[in-house]
């Protein structure tokens, strides 16, 4: 339904664009980066890492968004969540942005040819970019279904990280004049865990802008559970 | 739909059950059951002609000052249906006092306004109703205001003043629970201010019932929040709660300025 002051629908309505623009840009920022690495693109690089500086623009302007609408529209239940998530998804898709632009700099940094096959880097950002895709996808339908599958998926990135930390660390075992790339690499792939977890964040607030259940701090079974209404 | 937590914590001070209202042949209350927990400030919150200052005017059987109105149900005050008539009513509205919308102080000195209840109910010497008069003042917190202008007018105080004052003359004659009516829609928001203040310090020794129309305020000072609409009671509980997480929709669609 609609509020008696259309304004305050208009008011909400542009502030999740501007956040979901904010998401789309850091999507593309992660695959940029990650592209950039696989194909030592250094101007590919510079172009991610400038667009962090827009993305921080975004961020100052949607918290200026959030601020405004307490302060005049004062508002509560749905509408109380739904800020209080977007101001916490708004620091995350910073950060995300600040990553996919860690991931670039390193690029510019590495210098020397990375080991074998960038070590599933590709794989793992194409799952993580798929990860933010859903989030973000999830945060605009208010889809729960879709934040408990980022939620689920992100234990399987972490397994990707550690089996890639594991490899890499063999390479530089071998090869000693490999270890910078590889640490350069690892720190990539390092980022790419990170963004996934921030990921994950927002699929949390998006359960709990819909809910009102925090399920930050619990197992999955007892999400599911307070989910499914049950007292915990 | 009260919410349990509640039931557990506390002393319950009133318990209404199954209350309907009729103005003549028009129902306005429909089966409200609910608990009023004792030293909590309970707000009811829902528009115009919702019932919410209907049910509060019940406790005390005010609607008893026209032709035609009448409860029916049970609203249990110490174990006694104040609904009964064999409830006499000048001991019930002194154990139930009533604070309204505007503030009404009598026609007479600020210590007369005060006074006058406490010689209504007891013979007490000068000595200690000076005593009695300057502490309902204190715990009105007017007294600091006032000390200095006690034979003035009751009426010559502000509008924030006046209204402490009818706090402070409910309270001399320690009642149990205080009935606020919208108390501070005629006032401006530092005047709004100082009554809340002196809500939150009342509430340790008097049950606080009020009704509003600021949904800001109910946050504000209460503890418990009653929505009513038309008539009826929709949901009850926590105010946090009820503020951050509805669970009925007509709740949600009311505190988020969705309504009709």
């Amino acid at each position: 339904m609609q509020h008696t002051m259309k304004r305050f629908d208009e008011e909400m309505g542009q502030l999740k664009e501007h956040v979901l623009s904010m998401g789309g840009l850091v999507e593309k920022a992660i695959g940029d980066a990650v592209q950039s690495m696989l194909e030592q693109d250094e101007t590919l690089a510079m172009r991610t890492i400038d667009r962090d500086r827009a993305i921080n623009a975004l961020e100052v302007q949607a918290d200026e968004m959030t601020r405004d609408i307490l302060v005049r529209r004062q508002p509560a239940a749905g509408d109380l969540r739904f800020i209080l998530a977007i101001i916490k998804v708004i620091t995350d898709l910073e950060r995300m942005g600040d990553l996919a632009a860690g991931i670039a700099q390193g690029m510019i940094r590495g210098g020397e040819k990375p080991p074998k096959n960038f070590s599933n880097l590709d794989i793992m950002g194409e799952k993580v970019q798929r990860q933010v895709h859903r989030a973000l996808d999830a945060l605009s339908r208010g889809d729960i279904d879709l934040a408990m599958t980022v939620i689920e998926k992100d234990v399987g990135i972490d397994t990707l990280y550690k089996r890639m930390y594991r490899e890499l660390l063999t390479y530089m075992m071998e090869d000693a004049r490999s270890i910078t790339s590889s640490i350069i690499l690892s720190n990539a792939a390092k980022n790419l865990e990170r963004i996934s977890a921030h990921a994950t964040n927002i699929a949390e607030m998006v359960i709990y802008m819909e809910k009102g259940h925090d399920i930050r701090h619990v197992d999955h079974d007892t999400a599911a559970r307070i989910l499914n209404g049950e007292d915990i | 739909m009260s919410n349990p937590d509640n039931e557990k914590q506390s002393d319950v001070k009133i318990t209404v059950r199954n209350l309907d209202f009729y103005y003549g042949d028009k129902q306005a209350l429909f089966s409200n059951t609910l608990n009023i927990e004792a030293n909590k400030v309970t707000a009811f919150i829902g528009p115009s002609g919702c019932g919410k200052s209907t049910h509060i005017r019940c406790y005390n059987r005010m609607f008893n000052l026209y032709k035609g109105h009448r409860g029916e149900g049970e609203i249990l005050f110490d174990g006694q249906n104040v609904l009964d008539p064999v409830v006499p009513e000048l001991e019930l509205r002194k154990r139930i006092g009533m604070i309204f919308q505007k503030p009404t102080p009598f026609p007479m000195t600020v210590y007369d306004n005060i006074a006058y209840g406490l010689k209504l109910h007891g013979n007490y010497p000068k000595s200690e109703l000076d005593g009695r008069v300057e502490k309902a003042l204190q715990d009105g917190a007017l007294w600091d205001e006032v000390k200095d202008a006690l034979h003035k007018a009751g009426t010559a105080l502000s509008g924030g003043q006046q209204q402490r004052l009818c706090i402070a003359r409910a309270i001399a004659v320690q009642p149990e629970v205080i009935l606020m009516d919208e108390p501070c829609s005629a006032l401006d928001p530092i005047a709004t201010a100082k009554i809340e203040e002196l809500i939150d310090e009342l509430k340790r020794n008097y049950t606080i019932v009020m009704v509003t129309h600021s949904m800001q305020q109910a946050a504000r000072v209460s503890d418990n929040t009653a929505f009513f609409y038309m008539g009826k009671l929709i949901e009850f509980g926590d105010t946090g709660t009820l503020f951050t997480q509805p669970k009925e929709q007509q709740t949600e669609d009311y505190i988020t300025g969705r309504f009709g």
